[in-house]
């Protein structure tokens, strides 16, 4: 069960790239900067900050690229399995899923909205929570639909 | 064959009051010695109104000037040098990294009373004929490779002259011909236990038991993560090319403070400010005297490693005085809100948040008239962490433990790898923006 579990969340999951970045002017632009020179494009982004510093989390066509191309230029860099949520076009889409995972007693340590494909309207939502594998369950079997890593490249 | 523990009970073991007398014997004999062949010194004895007839006993000593570093810079290559070269066997040399190389010179009983010396540290590290030693210290001008190759030879090891590099080759040798005794510098033992690990052997299919290592300042947290990773005791040594080489002091199975060969080498503490001698016990900069050497005599030469040093009993018999693991330098030394701070002490904290050394900078400034203390720290991808929460409380961390080390608080800063600006490939540890003003 438990393995089984475990590979069903891996699939179930999307790579987000988090970069150690300090908050000094151009900073940003260098980063986006030297991504869009490698040809990578940015699926989501977000940034979390303090007065000093700032992590910037991505989701990227490329991943394996995106990873070497920062360790290439010296960056503290890690990856995390995030889940990547497709909304429903109606209101009350995004407190269905909350309360999905809430009723799970899943915390959400953060999310941020994905433009995932210009033609595509459909809102994209990315959340990392504390128990991954019973967020997958639990999302599931709430009718919710959890893009793959591999759904992600086809997008 | 009982195991022999003490390498030569004699001087190892003396009493204090023949160690004394053994000491001052030779010391009126050296001075003498340095007196009429070396000008520059007895220049600078002149000049403080010494001469050899003031010394009588190691209580006189305070009366000799003091040899520096810039000493030897000055009187490169032959100012200090007591012998003729004819009679000079061998040399030397520093790194050179900062300024002028410093060359030193051995005559042939130089070297065999180095070679006694470091007979005597790997005699304290266990080692025995029966074992197999391989030194992993760099051979040449470097003091590392030939000195406890030197000594090696006097006990009997089976000798592996491999030096330093080619790190999966002395792994080969290490496994085929089941070194027991590893003698390098403590990063490279560091490693050596990586790719130990790496290429998938375990430490106890090893045949290793100590490792003596040296040459570089190296924390308790390092012995005890070699330890683990080679399934050795880690031996700390002593030594510098000024006055011989590796085995200046040594560590014994206690594993707590070098004893210092004193019978060969005098060592005192001294305040690194006014240059008066401090009481025993009493932290401070370290200054030998070379008792024995003949080509390059040494009086008071001012180390810039501050320890202190102790003369309390030792439970494994030898009475030959202790020094504690060098503190930091004097040069490195910094007084911040009137405080004494050394990179190392940073450095040990540091040592406990990630499995490499961050680098890191001290930044130091005054605001009107109080300090700021700063320290910069690069972030590793070994720290590294998705939350914002997790940076935080590595910031409080590093805070509160430099506040329990020192006594002072210093703002953190987490940067980027590599954003520490480096100088000769090392980063750049302390700017002291209030010397500029
Ligand atoms: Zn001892």
């Amino acid at each position: 069960m438990t393995i089984y579990n475990g590979k069903r969340v891996i699939y179930m999951t999307v790579k987000q790239l988090s970069v150690f970045c300090e908050n000094r002017p151009g900073r940003l632009s260098g980063i986006t900067r030297l991504l869009a020179d490698n040809d990578i494009n940015i699926r989501a982004m977000s940034i979390a900050d303090t007065k000093d510093f700032g992590i910037l989390r991505l989701i990227v066509n490329d991943f394996e690229k995106t990873l070497q191309v920062f360790k290439d230029n010296d960056m503290a860099v890690t990856s995390t399995n995030v889940l990547c949520i497709r909304l429903a076009d109606k209101p009350g889409g995004l407190a269905d899923a909350m309360e999905c995972l809430y009723k799970e007693n899943i915390s959400v340590e953060y999310m941020y909205a994905a433009f995932i494909s210009e033609t595509d309207e459909t809102a994209y939502l990315v959340l990392r929570v504390d128990k991954l594998d019973t967020a997958v369950t639990a999302l599931e079997e709430g009718g919710f639909k959890l893009v793959s890593d591999d759904e992600l490249k086809k997008l | 064959m009982p195991e022999r523990l003490i390498w030569d009970e004699a001087h190892e073991c003396m009493s204090r009051e023949e160690m004394k007398k053994l000491q001052s014997e030779k010391l009126v004999k050296q001075v003498r010695h340095v007196w009429d062949n070396v000008p520059y010194y007895r220049k600078l004895m002149e000049e403080k109104g010494v001469t050899p007839d003031d010394i009588k006993s190691v209580d006189d000593i305070s009366k000799l000037p003091f040899l520096s570093k810039a000493d030897l810079r000055d009187a490169y290559p032959y100012g200090l040098l007591a012998k003729p070269l004819s009679e000079c066997v061998r040399i030397h040399s520093t790194s050179g990294t900062t300024g002028k190389r410093v060359v030193a010179f051995y005559t042939q009983n130089d070297v065999d009373m180095w070679e006694e010396c470091t007979a005597r540290a790997i005699t304290a590290a266990g080692g025995t004929k029966e074992d197999v030693l391989q030194v992993a210290y760099g051979y040449g001008l470097f003091t590392g490779g030939m000195g406890i190759h030197g000594g090696s030879h006097k006990v009997g090891c089976l000798t592996l002259p491999m030096s330093s590099g080619s790190t999966e080759r002395q792994i080969q040798f290490m496994q085929d011909l089941g070194s027991t005794i590893l003698c390098c510098t403590p990063s490279y033992a560091a490693y050596i236990g990586e790719t130990v690990a790496e290429m998938g052997i375990k430490p106890e299919e090893l045949k290793l038991k100590a490792g003596i290592f040296g040459a570089e300042p190296w924390t308790e947290e390092m012995r005890q993560e070699i330890e683990r990773m080679l399934g050795i005791k880690a031996y700390d040594i002593y030594g510098l090319t000024e006055s011989s080489g590796p085995g200046v002091a040594f560590e014994c199975c206690e594993q707590n403070g070098m004893h210092i060969n004193e019978d060969h080498f005098l060592a005192e503490i001294i305040d690194p400010d006014t240059g008066e001698p401090l009481p025993e016990g009493t932290k401070g900069e370290l200054v030998f005297t070379s008792l024995d050497k003949e080509a390059f005599p040494l009086l008071r030469y001012r180390t810039r490693d501050v320890c202190v040093l102790s003369r309390e009993k030792c439970s494994c018999g030898r009475t030959l005085i202790k020094m504690a693991k060098p503190m930091g330098r004097t040069d490195d030394m910094l007084i911040i809100k009137g405080v004494n701070v050394f990179p190392s002490q940073i450095e040990t904290v540091l040592l406990k948040m990630s499995n490499a050394t961050p680098n890191y900078q001290i930044v130091v400034d005054r605001v009107g008239t109080t300090d700021t203390f700063e320290i910069l720290v690069e972030v590793s991808p070994d720290m590294f962490s998705d939350t914002v929460k997790t940076f935080e409380e590595l910031q409080k961390k590093i805070s509160s433990d430099i506040q329990g080390m020192l006594g002072i608080r210093a703002k953190i800063k987490l940067v980027e790898p590599k954003s520490i600006p480096r100088s000769e490939g090392k980063a750049v540890r302390v700017v002291d923006k209030r010397k500029l003003v």
